[in-house]
């Protein structure tokens, strides 16, 4: 009886086994290719990614403009709004 | 320097209009080929960032020890800027590292500290915005510890194992690349140079109209 459920056990396991070394992952890469030696179709285009680059840098540097002049135009609408309460003041006295 | 900014913006402008010609004549690298052209823009906007490291931190010195109003503004201004240039940096570095290294990003010695960099000018502009009163001195301490980091993001290649090219290929440039890469590259160097003082003075003057409200606000108030 405790034979059987050795053998039983034994059994299971390797049953067990087979699905779970079947999905076992593949072996890690063990050297690295480089990028030259790939197909064509699977490599890189390079000027998409240099001209993104490049068009990155104008349209941070306009936007950093943008941001400087609008803020500078605040400040310049309070100053004057500013100004005229106190000629307003300066009137009513 | 009001009188040369006209001048000076327009030849910046044109400059950069140029820079593109002059970096097209540079000749191909033999392993990078075409992405490497992005070189004549991803290492002047790190050194303009570092000009403005420097500008932001001495800035900062000077305001803590002598209190003085305008090095804040000097400081805040090119803090700004660094954030700026540093953002140019860590966008056009992946595009060209996804060509080259074929990884838009890779957790090396180099590429983590300039990203903390960066960062740590992300912080000092919020803690000047959100921080309250006394976030100035705070920031100017924050600044002061980012500008000692600049020597280490610089020489980090050369001391520890990284996927980035050594600090080595911008004086080799004219001996491995020929001189049309070499004039690309400092034309370009000297269009953002010129570009970040632009910019600074710029800034400078929109924190002075600031200080000049505030001055104002206090003045309508007593």
């Amino acid at each position: 009886m405790r034979m059987r459920r050795v053998l039983i056990a034994i059994g299971s396991m390797v049953l067990l086994a087979a699905p779970v070394l079947a999905f076992q992952p593949s072996a890690g890469q063990g050297q690295f290719v480089p990028i030259d030696q790939l197909p064509p179709a699977d490599q890189l285009p390079a000027a998409p990614l240099l001209i993104t680059a490049y068009a990155f840098v104008w349209a941070v540097l306009m936007f950093y403009l943008w941001s400087i002049w609008r803020r500078l135009g605040k400040v310049e609408v309070d100053m004057r709004a500013l100004e005229q309460r106190s000629a307003n003041r300066n009137r009513a006295r | 320097m009001r009188k040369l900014f006209t001048p000076l913006s327009v030849l910046v402008a044109l400059m950069f209009i140029y820079a593109p010609v002059m970096i097209a004549s540079a000749p191909y690298e033999s392993t990078m080929g075409l992405v490497q052209k992005i070189f004549y823009f991803h290492v002047p906007a790190w050194m303009a960032m570092f000009t403005a490291v420097f500008v932001c931190g001495i800035a900062s010195v000077v305001y803590l020890f002598r209190g003085k109003q305008a090095a804040d503004r000097v400081a805040v201004a090119a803090g700004e800027l660094t954030v700026l240039f540093g953002a140019i940096g860590l966008v056009t570095g992946p595009l060209w590292a996804r060509k080259a290294w074929g990884v838009w990003w890779q957790w090396d010695a180099r590429l983590t500290m300039a990203l903390l960099l960066e960062l740590i000018f992300v912080g000092y502009l919020l803690v000047r915005k959100y921080g309250g009163p006394g976030s100035d001195k705070l920031a100017a301490a924050m600044a002061i510890f980012g500008m000692a980091n600049v020597p280490f993001v610089y020489v980090s290649v050369n001391i520890w194992r990284t996927i980035h090219p050594l600090t080595t290929v911008v004086p080799t440039l004219g001996t491995s690349m020929g001189p049309r890469a070499l004039a690309a590259f400092w034309f370009s160097a000297l269009s953002f140079m010129l570009l970040f003082a632009l910019l600074l003075t710029l800034r400078v003057h929109l924190e002075e109209r600031r200080a000049e409200l505030d001055r104002l606000y206090l003045a309508e108030e007593e």
